[in-house]
């Protein structure tokens, strides 16, 4: 008999070891009791609450099964909304792939030792640095007062700064107040989640491929559009995925720059707070839930995840 | 892919990369400008000079300190918790086959795909209807909950670095499951623990948008920031305060990636 059999730490031990399936069922319970019961009970008690709706007069919440609220949905003032939300969050992505794809294509392709690290912190540490801070640098640069117009006015471009807000929709009074600056703002935030997956799957490329490409007489250009855009493209999908859903889920940025028409983040935040009508606040958390849905199966059938 | 040692990146490429890099890092470095600015009632640039005024007054603001002190409380306590839970999870995912256990990697996950602002509510309402007043346990909560993914990640990572031939052998050589776990797995994952600790307090302390759900009248530090952010009162000190948790953030990321840098990745996407 192995002397550790004689404690009972001995014991329980020996027990937990003929017995694995004891051992996950114990090394499993808290978690899945905090997410599956704590986390997604809330999730389904929200999803819920959407099939309820709200007595118009007394704005009390009846808790009978209706599609009422998703109906209410789809009236043009918030059908609006979501199309708004929708739209920015592509021309984020969109904005962030561009601005990203260099970065990471430098940091894959050309550094080596230090200069690798020091692409690595040098996302890192604006990914990880805090969001508001990041909001607030914003507001600093945007304000009328600020460097942004001070650089345009020293290269004597405030022209150019007029003749972009005088146009339409994308236009406004003042950059802190038009869509351009909300714009600028989600890019900088949700850019750097961009970078790492477009690196990863860049850093994939055999180089042979590029050799062959070579070899086979395309010049620089063709093997760029021919053969590493799209072996690069799973990676800028599963980067899409980030720039996308937090844009879209997203309800301090345009609160704070921007028009003060609504995004779906801060339709949710007035509807469950002043309003309290948290069956409609439901109804818009899932669309983006069911916009995510869709996007992350479309993803997959794209091989995004194995970038990730 | 690697390309040739002697290849060097077109001129246009190393532009682009350098401007996208110059984009994320201006901005932050701004802030640090602004912190001694002596102007306090625009954010007029250039600042009309420099002074270091501002930080003897956020010193003494208690209300800047008591946020700073609850953001300090919640994120150790959701750090802890996220640590044993993650760890937890990882091991359990890491040592055997099961059914259900992609499920249990997307319950991690979770959290995290999901846009704060549906954890946010779904908590609320959900503290709502069983009656659980805010207080600085739902902020804990809340945290605790999304902090769980980069613990988890870094812990799984390192488990599948882990030889299951160590623990074997510890097993041969006459230990106990308690005593291998203390001697032999602990030591082992240490680091990752470490790293992924420090990334969960960083997310803790930054977040806003779950905190703004889940709390009560309690202000954390993120909370406090944007307070100001929506209505300025006191410019010079939201500058000063700025900078300081610029400063604060980097330190666990640039630990976290010390720790790890060998072998496996910090887990990093994904906020």
């Amino acid at each position: 008999m192995p002397p550790n059999a004689l404690n009972w730490r001995g014991r329980l031990s020996d027990t937990l070891w003929r017995r694995p399936r004891l051992l996950l069922f114990l090394l499993l319970a808290p978690p899945v009791l905090w997410l599956g019961v704590i986390y997604l009970g809330s999730l389904f008690a929200l999803l819920a609450q959407s099939f309820f709706s709200i007595d118009e007069f007394s704005g009390v919440i009846k808790y009978e099964f209706t599609l009422k609220t998703y109906r209410e949905l789809l009236i043009p003032a918030n059908l609006d909304i979501i199309i708004r939300t929708v739209l920015m969050a592509a021309f984020v992505t969109i904005g962030a792939a561009i601005v990203a794809f260099p970065i990471a294509y430098f940091a894959a392709r050309y550094a080596r030792g230090k200069w690798k690290a020091l692409f690595y912190l040098g996302v890192m540490l604006p990914l990880w640095s805090s969001y508001l801070v990041k909001v607030y640098a914003w507001k600093l640069i945007l304000a009328k007062e600020g460097i942004l117009n001070w650089i345009l006015a020293k290269l004597h471009l405030t022209w150019l700064l007029d003749a972009w807000l005088s146009l339409p929709i994308i236009g406004g009074n003042s950059l802190s107040v038009s869509y351009t600056g909300t714009f600028l703002v989600f890019l900088y935030v949700w850019m750097p989640f961009m970078v790492l997956p477009i690196q990863a799957s860049l850093e994939r490329v055999p180089s042979s491929f590029i050799e062959a490409s070579a070899d086979l007489g395309a010049n620089a250009r063709q093997t760029f559009f021919n053969v590493i855009l799209p072996l690069a493209l799973p990676g800028v999908i599963a980067g899409s995925i980030f720039t996308f859903s937090l844009t879209l889920g997203d309800y301090i940025i345009p609160q704070i720059i921007g028009s003060s028409r609504l995004f779906i983040g801060q339709a949710v935040y007035a509807h469950q707070g002043t309003a309290g009508n948290i069956p409609l606040a439901a109804a818009f958390t899932v669309v983006p839930v069911v916009i995510m849905g869709f996007y992350l199966w479309a993803a997959k059938k794209k091989g995004a995840f194995d970038a990730l | 892919m690697r390309s040739d040692k002697n290849s060097h990146a077109p001129f246009a490429l190393k532009v682009a990369a350098a401007a996208g890099l110059l984009f994320m890092h201006l901005p932050i470095l701004l802030i640090f400008v602004y912190a001694f600015t002596t102007e306090d009632k625009s954010y007029q640039w250039p600042p009309p000079g420099l002074t270091l005024k501002w930080f003897g007054v956020t010193w003494n603001r208690p209300d800047v300190w008591e946020s700073l002190a609850l953001s300090v409380k919640v994120a150790s306590i959701s750090t802890l918790v996220a640590m044993i839970l993650g760890t937890l999870c990882a091991a359990a995912v890491s040592r055997s086959q099961f059914f259900g256990r992609e499920t249990i990697s997307l319950l991690v996950i979770l959290p995290i795909a999901l846009p704060g602002i549906i954890t946010g509510i779904a908590l609320r309402s959900a503290f709502n209807l069983a009656d659980i007043p805010f207080s600085m346990w739902t902020i804990v909560l809340g945290h605790a909950t999304f902090c769980v993914v980069v613990v988890y990640n870094n812990a799984v990572a390192r488990f599948r670095r882990t030889s299951r031939s160590l623990i074997e052998a510890s097993m041969d050589l006459g230990a106990n499951g308690f005593q291998t776990f203390r001697h032999v797995i602990l030591p082992n994952l240490a680091t990752a623990l470490l790293a992924g600790g420090m990334l969960a307090f960083a997310l803790s302390f930054d977040e806003v948008i779950v905190t703004t759900f889940t709390a009560g009248q309690q202000a954390t530090l993120p909370i406090w920031m944007l307070e100001e952010l929506v209505r300025p009162r006191q410019r010079p000190v939201t500058n000063v305060v700025a900078m300081v948790v610029v400063l604060v953030t980097f330190l666990p990321i640039l630990l976290a990636y010390y720790l790890t840098r060998d072998g496996d990745q910090v887990a990093g996407q994904g906020k």
